[in-house]
C-alpha cells in the first residue's frame, strides 16, 4: 500500500466534515463536525511528518489538538449559553446578534 | 528504513488500512447522517479512536496516545456532557430553511472533495523518508518531540499555554450567571406550591400497576391507562416511554381467565368430595 492513501483517507473525512457543517443544523452536530475536519487535518499533518522523515509535522498536530481543546471549551459553553437564552441549539434560531 | 520501505507500506499495515478506513470513513458518514446528537458524537468518537490508531501506525505514538486522552476521552467526553444538557431536548429540524439547500450542500462537499482528491493525486509525492530515523535520533518519539516543543517551538508552546488559560476564563465568563434574586427558602417554596395547587404530595412512581417497575414505563391507574406523571420529563421528551398498558391488560385477562379455570375446577373437585363425604 502507498502511505499517500492516508492522504486520501484524510481528504474523505475533511469533505465528508465540511459537507455536514453545510448540512446539520443542530449547532452541537455542526460542531463536531468541525471537530472531525480538525481530526482529518491532524491526519493529512502526521502522514506528511512521516513521509519527510522529521517530527515538525507531530508538532504542528499536537498544537492543533491543544487549539482544538481550547475551541471546544469555549464554543459549548457558546452553544449552552445560547440554549439558555433561546431554548433551541438549532443555528437558525442564532440569527440575531442579541435578544 | 530500507529505501524499499520507501515506497510501500508492510501488508499487515496495508490490511490494517483498509479495514480501519472503511471504519473512520463509516464513523464520520453516520456522525452527519445520525438524526440524533447522541448518536452523533459516539459515531465520532469511534472515528477518533480509528484516527489514534493511525497515529500509531504511522510512527506517532505520543500523538496516538494524546488523541485517545484528549480527544476521545475529555472532548468527547464534554461534547457528550453538553449533549445531554441540552440536545436531548432540542430535536434537530428537518424542515430545509433555503429551498434545495441540502443538496446544494452535497454537490459543494462533492465537488470540494473531487478537487481535494486530485490535487493530492496530481501531487509529486514520490519521497517517503518513513519515521524510522527520527523517532531514533533523541533515543524515541517522545523524546524528539520534546526536544523540538521546547527549542525551536517553544515560543509557540507558551502562547498555547496563553490560550488555554483563555479558554477557561473565557468559559467560565459565557456560562456564568450572575444570581440578581433571592433564592428562595424551602418554606416558601412549599407556600408556592400549595398555592398553586398543582400537585401537592410526590408523583407517582414509575411501574406501579405495570408488570415491570423499569423507570421508563408510566405506571398505570386503574382503568388501565399509562399515567403520563410516572415517567420523568425527560424520558417523555425523548420519547422513550415504553408503554405496557395493552400488554398488561391482556396479562391481566389471561391471569384471570386462569384463575378462573383454576377456581373452577377447585369447586368441581369440591363438590365432588362434599357429594363422595354425605354418599
Amino acid at each position: 500500500m502507498n502511505p499517500v492513501n492516508y492522504l486520501y483517507l484524510a481528504a474523505l473525512l475533511f469533505t465528508i466534515g465540511a459537507t455536514g457543517v453545510l448540512i446539520r443544523r443542530n449547532a452541537i452536530v455542526v460542531f463536531m463536525c468541525i471537530e472531525l475536519m480538525l481530526n482529518a487535518c491532524n491526519l493529512a499533518l502526521v502522514a506528511f511528518s512521516r513521509m519527510h522523515g522529521n517530527l515538525d509535522g507531530q508538532i504542528i498536530a499536537f498544537f492543533t489538538m491543544v487549539v482544538a481543546a481550547a475551541e471546544v471549551v469555549v464554543g459549548l459553553a457558546i452553544i449552552v449559553s445560547l440554549f439558555r437564552s433561546r431554548h433551541s441549539a438549532s443555528v437558525d434560531d442564532a440569527s440575531l446578534m442579541k435578544l | 528504513m530500507s529505501t524499499l520501505a520507501a515506497y510501500a507500506t508492510s501488508t499487515g499495515e496495508a490490511v490494517q488500512f483498509w479495514i480501519l478506513g472503511t471504519v473512520a470513513v463509516v464513523g464520520a458518514l453516520c456522525t452527519v447522517l445520525m438524526r440524533r446528537a447522541v448518536h452523533s458524537a459516539l459515531c465520532l468518537a469511534a472515528t477518533m479512536i480509528v484516527l489514534a490508531v493511525f497515529y500509531l501506525a504511522n510512527g506517532a505514538y505520543f500523538l496516538g496516545v494524546v488523541q485517545i486522552v484528549v480527544y476521545t476521552g475529555a472532548i468527547m467526553m464534554l461534547f457528550l456532557f453538553v449533549v445531554m444538557l441540552v440536545g436531548v431536548t432540542a430535536a434537530d429540524s428537518l424542515k430545509e430553511t433555503i429551498k434545495g439547500q441540502r443538496w446544494l450542500a452535497a454537490l459543494c462537499g462533492l465537488g470540494f472533495g473531487v478537487l481535494l482528491v486530485a490535487g493530492i493525486g496530481n501531487a509529486a509525492l514520490r519521497n517517503f523518508n518513513g519515521l524510522g530515523a527520527a523517532n531514533t535520533a533523541r533515543g524515541g518519539n517522545v523524546e524528539g518531540l520534546a526536544a523540538l516543543i521546547f527549542t525551536r517551538y517553544v515560543f509557540a508552546f507558551e502562547i498555547t499555554g496563553v490560550l488555554l488559560i483563555t479558554a477557561a476564563v473565557g468559559a467560565m465568563v459565557l456560562t456564568h450567571r450572575e444570581r440578581t434574586e433571592r433564592a428562595r427558602t424551602q418554606r416558601e417554596l412549599a407556600e408556592q406550591r400549595v398555592r398553586e395547587g398543582k400537585h401537592l404530595p410526590p408523583l407517582p412512581a414509575p411501574g406501579v400497576y405495570a408488570r415491570h417497575n423499569a423507570v421508563d414505563i408510566a405506571g398505570l391507574l386503574p382503568d388501565g391507562t399509562p399515567s403520563e406523571l410516572t415517567v420523568s420529563r425527560t424520558l417523555r421528551e425523548r420519547g422513550q416511554v415504553r408503554d405496557v398498558s395493552r400488554e398488561a391488560m391482556e396479562d391481566l385477562k389471561a391471569l384471570e381467565q386462569r384463575s378462573e379455570e383454576r377456581l373452577g375446577r377447585d369447586r368441581a373437585e369440591h363438590d365432588r368430595d362434599g357429594q363422595e363425604a354425605t354418599r
